[in-house]
């Protein structure tokens, strides 16, 4: 059979003209961009070199404290989300009442907006009349009472701490499934042997898990690294640049016109996830038979 | 020994109840605030509201513009899932199963895309150019775009598991190309297809930095910028802001309800290979 005949290739000109265009296109582009003085307030754009990206490594701005937020936001972020993910998945695939409800429970903010949860804990962290704040002084920690999100030494960690709340259950989901795939037989064996819980979890689970664990690493990574709209609506990057991450930082520079450094940021990310990217593709395309 | 595990039973479930409650008291409170009057919600307190405050809620329709934007947010979403479940499904079944070098290429390069950032402030220049900037078909083509490469992955991976001797056998039977996949393939990836449009909807109604970039007039914006320039304006009437997010989240909540298994199956899809 003539396969090009059957499966006819404009099929993909639709999905693919999209994508090239208002995905792909933008990025390239960008690239070129980094090397001018675009600006909104250019009437014509001049070829500057390295500049753009020596104004983002230099010292005196605060572009480095942008970048270096990014990816400490991106580690916390991902291995908390993993840990506590793990931690709710062994405890949710055990014999719990009501144990589709704690699941769904737990996966909920994932379905909401990331502005809205920033816009909830905004009360909740309020530190007058915020919910966390009136806990802790009933139950006598009232010392612990703090401004989280104007203070600017916790600033970042409670935007982090937000961000891990909304997304563990995630990172729990995709590890049920994972632990359920496990077949039963290896823990009966396990038990003959007198393993006990620990030992269950340390010589069975974990090792299994790894493929999976490497995967939820990797879309925790590029989430971390694309983070906006948390940020955005708790914090705005303030006080001061407590808490500015790349995107926050990139819609910065393009409200005050300055588009070639907007672009420039940009460029570098897209750069870094690129490669981080292609070895996820490969990870998750191996299994349908897909050759690269 | 029985003791011991009768202790832990209820170890498990008590350390599970008060996980759940860590997750449920900040939505609970907004929903219990979004009943109180002004004064009592100033306090933002878990307490059950003296009266409910039905008229909140019409408050905030009104003031927030509610109906509009909850018509532009439904267009912007209906629009983007029906188009991109139709590319995206035509797209990833002729790549799965005519794996051709172009086509290979063609694909990881489509798939590549999950990992890609978007660069906001060139492709704005691309929108210009193309006249698509504050408009609404602009947005949904937005919308559907970023929605693609994802999209394309899962169903990629489904239509390798459908046979391809139910095509030949169709084809024999003298099927032409375009009635052989909308007739005979097409209904046959009706699971994946319904994950693809409930992830979509979801993306697409909770997305928040296109139209923030792109959509300058506010009577085309979505529920999501709305709530957060209300968020802004009556900041102290936290009554009506609770009552704004939960008129906000509540197609999402819906969708996720009816809509778990095939969320739950998308989610987990990719990242389990047995």
């Amino acid at each position: 059979m003539n396969k090009n005949r059957i499966y006819p290739t404009y099929f993909i000109f639709g999905a693919l003209l999209l994508y090239t265009v208002l995905y792909v296109l933008p990025s390239v582009i960008g690239l070129g961009y980094s090397f001018t003085d675009w600006s909104v307030y250019s009437q014509e754009i001049h070829f500057v070199g390295w500049k753009n990206f020596a104004t983002v490594f230099s010292a005196d701005y605060n572009y480095t404290r942008m970048l270096e937020n990014t990816f400490v936001f991106t580690i916390v972020t991902t291995l908390a989300k993993n840990v506590i993910g793990l931690a709710l998945a062994v405890l949710l695939t055990k014999k719990v009442i009501l144990l589709n409800f704690h699941r769904a429970v737990m996966y909920l903010p994932c379905v909401l907006s990331a502005l809205i949860v920033g816009m909830i804990f905004k009360s909740v962290l309020n530190p007058k009349i915020g919910l966390l704040n009136t806990f802790l002084r009933k139950i006598g920690l009232g010392f612990m009472a703090s401004n989280w999100l104007t203070d600017s030494k916790i600033a970042f960690r409670s935007v982090m701490a937000v961000d891990i709340w909304k997304g563990m259950g995630y990172i729990m989901t995709i590890l049920i499934a994972g632990i359920m795939s496990i077949p039963p037989t290896y823990y009966e064996a396990a038990s003959i042997d007198g393993g006990n819980a620990w030992q269950c979890f340390r010589h069975i689970t974990l090792p299994l898990l790894v493929p999976t664990l490497t995967v939820t690493t990797v879309l925790n990574v590029i989430y971390g690294l694309k983070v906006f709209d948390t940020v955005y609506s708790l914090t705005n990057g303030g006080p001061g640049f407590a808490t500015e991450v790349l995107y926050t930082g990139v819609y910065k520079e393009f409200g005050l016109g300055r588009y070639a450094v907007g672009t420039t940021l940009s460029t570098i990310m897209t750069l870094v996830m690129l490669v981080a990217g292609f070895f996820m593709i490969k990870h998750m395309v191996k299994g349908d038979g897909q050759e690269i | 020994m029985r003791r011991r595990k009768q202790l832990a039973v209820i170890g498990i479930n008590l350390l599970a109840w008060a996980l759940s409650l860590i997750l449920l008291a900040p939505l609970l409170l907004i929903l219990l605030n979004s009943f109180k009057t002004g004064k009592a919600a100033a306090d933002m307190n878990l307490a059950l509201p003296a009266s409910m405050e039905w008229s909140n809620y019409a408050v905030v329709i009104e003031k927030g513009k509610l109906a509009t934007t909850f018509l532009n947010s439904a267009l912007y979403s209906v629009c983007s899932v029906l188009l991109c479940t139709l590319l995206c499904t035509m797209a990833a079944y002729v790549l799965s199963r005519n794996r051709r070098k172009l086509h290979s290429f063609l694909y990881l390069f489509l798939v590549l895309g999950i990992a890609m950032p978007i660069n906001f402030i060139t492709l704005m220049k691309v929108m210009q150019t193309l006249k698509l900037m504050n408009s609404r078909i602009g947005i949904i083509l937005l919308y559907t775009a970023t929605q693609i490469p994802f999209n394309i992955f899962l169903i990629h991976s489904f239509v390798s598991k459908i046979s391809p001797e139910i095509d030949e056998a169709a084809v024999i039977d003298g099927a032409s190309p375009v009635s052989l996949f909308f007739r005979i393939v097409m209904p046959l990836m009706k699971p994946v297809l319904v994950t693809v449009m409930v992830l979509t909807f979801l993306n697409t109604w909770n997305e928040f930095v296109m139209p923030l970039y792109f959509l300058g007039s506010t009577d085309k914006w979505p529920m999501t910028l709305a709530v957060y320039n209300f968020f802004g304006m009556y900041f102290k009437d936290w009554n009506l802001v609770c009552a704004d997010i939960v008129l906000t989240s509540a197609p999402v909540i819906i969708v996720y309800l009816l809509g778990q298994k095939y969320i739950v199956s998308g989610m987990t899809a990719g990242a389990i290979k047995g």
